[in-house]
Order: structure tokens, then sequence, then C-alpha cells
């Protein structure tokens, strides 16, 4: 139990091993372990992110799936609606057509019936003279009678 | 051991437990001797120790560490636990580094301890020509109070850096009794008194469990000298007695460890 100036020597070098350790040992360490934990920290925050941005991703997929479901069958019906409208356009619009050739057909024929009746007409009046002057040739001047012939053409009409 | 000495028990352990020694700058008295199997060993040590870890260290990658970097980082971090769980503030300055230099020179001081001590006689003797020379450094009360008082001026360094001057004297005065004038005196005998038990008491704890050791490895050491009986008894009480000084050895650089770091921690809070 001798103190003497070995304390003094060692408490030196107790001093430099501390300096050493402040400056040179503690420091490097500490800043590897703070990185690696910050890349540890940062890689399972990252982790997280992605698992969540699947989960949105996922949900905004099933979203836009029945959205597009939805618009699919809206345009399936427009069809369907604009098809039987169409259909039904196009028999009117046969019909109105049918109706105007009939109509057109009927003055035609309205037409015909006309002027084929004038025809016999003439022709009636025609053969009622020629029968009546051979009936009538002795008797009745042509001449003479000639208003009366025209009054019974007239009739005739 | 030399031959011109007689060999007894006394003069074994004598031999064993003598420093070598030299005066420092030609001085005479006994302040100015310097041990300087004590002073080599510890600085070899300490060099050794946290020179290693510092050739690590300095290649130290935040990525995958090698086997050599997880050890250290092992133990780094061991340390930093103990002291984040005692000191409140930045330990990283100062507290934690000097808690790792604390750790592994006492640790690496206490180990010698373990070294056959006949057989490192016997080197030192004919490898290196010192007879004397003591092996292990805390055995020196002047290693274990040197550490110790270091501590304890830090203490003070301490408690007067972060209270200030005022701060100290105030605490030094008014706790732990109180602020009346007439308990100054008590308040001051009662602080000076847990100022002055506590660098003996945390360097006596040291060298009294590591100079037990030594002398009890002499012990066996002598035991086994005296025949076949105690060679054989000596082997195994020897083997036994190192086995369980790991644990000794290792528990005392702890726990010195620790105390330094609650000393310095209480320093830096008020009462």
């Amino acid at each position: 139990m001798d103190i003497n100036f070995t304390l003094i020597a060692q408490a030196l070098a107790f001093s430099i091993f501390i300096w050493f350790t402040v400056k040179y040992v503690w420091p490097p360490l500490l800043k590897a372990i703070e990185e690696r934990q910050k890349t540890i920290a940062d890689g399972l925050a990252a982790g997280e992110r992605g698992r969540q941005e699947l989960e949105l991703a996922s949900k905004r997929s099933t979203d836009v799936l029945k959205e597009t479901k939805q618009q699919a069958s809206e345009i399936i019906m427009q069809a369907e609606k604009r098809a039987s409208e169409i259909v039904e356009d196009a028999k009117n619009s046969a019909k109105v057509e049918g109706d105007r050739i009939l109509a057109g057909a009927r003055a035609e024929i309205e037409n015909e019936i006309f002027s084929a009746k004038e025809a016999l007409r003439q022709n009636v009046a025609q053969l009622a003279v020629a029968g009546a002057s051979k009936i009538l040739r002795r008797e009745v001047d042509a001449n003479v009678h000639a208003d009366l012939l025209a009054s019974l053409e007239e009739e005739l009409k | 051991m030399a031959a011109d000495k007689e060999l007894t028990p006394s003069s074994y352990i004598e031999h064993h437990l003598t420093y070598l020694t030299t005066q420092v700058g030609g001085n005479e008295g006994a302040f100015w001797t310097l041990h300087i199997d004590t002073l080599v060993t510890s600085i070899i040590l300490g060099v050794f120790g946290l020179g290693s870890i510092w050739l690590i260290v300095r290649k130290a990658t935040p990525g995958v560490p090698s086997k050599r970097q997880a050890f250290v980082e092992l133990m780094i971090e061991f340390i930093d636990n103990e002291v984040k769980n005692t000191f409140h503030g930045n330990r990283h300055v100062f507290v934690a580094p000097t808690a790792l230099t604390i750790f592994v020179w006492v640790l690496l001081m206490n180990t010698m301890d373990i070294l056959p001590i006949d057989i490192m006689a016997w080197i030192y003797e004919h490898v290196f020509g010192l007879y004397y020379w003591k092996t292990v450094p805390t055995t020196d009360v002047n290693t274990t109070f040197a550490l110790a008082l270091s501590i304890f001026f830090l203490m003070i360094f301490f408690s007067v850096k972060v209270k200030g001057l005022g701060g100290w004297m105030h605490e030094l005065f008014c706790t732990p009794f109180g602020k009346n004038p007439l308990l100054w005196i008590l308040n001051l005998l009662f602080n000076f008194i847990e100022y002055v038990s506590k660098p003996l008491s945390h360097s006596l704890r040291l060298f009294g469990n590591i100079y037990a050791g030594e002398i009890i490895f002499l012990l066996i050491g002598m035991w086994a000298a005296t025949g076949i009986a105690g060679t054989f008894f000596g082997v195994f009480l020897g083997a036994g007695w190192a086995i369980f000084h790991i644990l000794i050895v290792t528990l005392q650089a702890f726990i010195f460890m620790m105390l330094s770091v609650v000393y310095i921690s209480m320093a830096h809070e008020s009462h």
C-alpha cells in the first residue's frame, strides 16, 4: 500500500486513453451504428408505405372495375334502347312511305278511271250520234239539229 | 527465481509481490518511486485493447458488419445501454466513451490475474531478464487510486461545470439536511465524508478483489510445491479458482465502470 508517483503516471495514461476513445474510437462506430439504424428504420418505413400503397391500389382497381362494369351495362342498355328506337323509326317511316305510295297509286287509278271514262263517254257520244244519224239520216239534218246534238253531247258528259 | 535466494514461502510471496521500481528524476523519497511493471503492463494493455478496437472501428461500415465489428458493436452497445440507463444527458460526448475505456482497460488489467504466475515469472526473468515484475496492474493501489481519483476529479469538474461554483457550494452546504445555517457544518461534514468515501470504496473494491485473487493463486502455488498430493490438488484448485476468477475479473471491471458512470451522473444532477 505505498502510494507513489505511479499514481500520477497511471492517471496520465488513463486520461490519454479516455481522450483517445472519445476522439477516435467512439464516434466512427456510433456513426456506423446510427446509420445502420436509420437504414433499417427507412427500410421498415418503405415496406410499410409499399404495403399501404398496395392496399390502396387494390382498392382502387376494385373501384375501377366496378365502375367499368357499370358503364358497360349502361352502354349496353343505351344501345338496346337505341336499337329499338331505330326499329321503331324504320317501322314508322316504312308505314308512311307505304301510305304515300298507296295514295299515289290511288290517285293514278283515279286519273286512269277518269280518262277512261272520258274516252268512253266520247266514244259513246260518237256511237250515239253515229247511231242516231244512221237512224235519222233521212230525217235529221246535221246542220239543222246541230244545237240539239251539242246539247246531247253535253248531257252525256 | 534467482538461485542466490533461498526458496521459502515468505520469499516466494515476497518475490511475486515486489515491484520493479525506479526513482523519478533522480529524486529520493518514497513518493518519487515509479512502478515500472505496473505502468508498462497497463499501458501495453490499454494500447492493445483500445488500439485493436480502434483498428476495427475505423473500418466500421453501416452495412453488414464483419464478425469483429459485430463483436465490438455488441460490447459498445452493451456499455452504451448501461450508460443510457444511468446518465441522462448527451452521453456520447464524454461519459459513454469513458465508460468504454474503463471497462476495456480494467478488464484487460484484471485478466492478467488469470495468467499462471510462476510461468509468467519465469518468462519475465529468463526472456526479458526482469527478476521483479508484477503482472497485474490492478493489484497495485496506485492504479486503482489513479482511476478512482481521476473519476473523483471529473466528478468535481462536472459538478462545477453543470451547477456552477455557487451551485456546487450551495449543494455542499445545504444538502442533504436543509438550508438552516445551523446545519451548514453538518451538511458539509456529511458531504465531505461522502466525497472521501467514494474514491476510497471505488478504488479499494477493485484492488481488494484482484489482490485477494492474486494471493489465493500464490497460496495454491505454494501448496502445489509441497508434494504430489499438493500438486494434484493445486492443479484442480488453481484451475477452479481461475475459472471462478473469470467471473470476478469481468464483474469487477463492470462494477468499476458502472460506479464511475454513476458518480459522474450524480455530479450532473442536483439534489
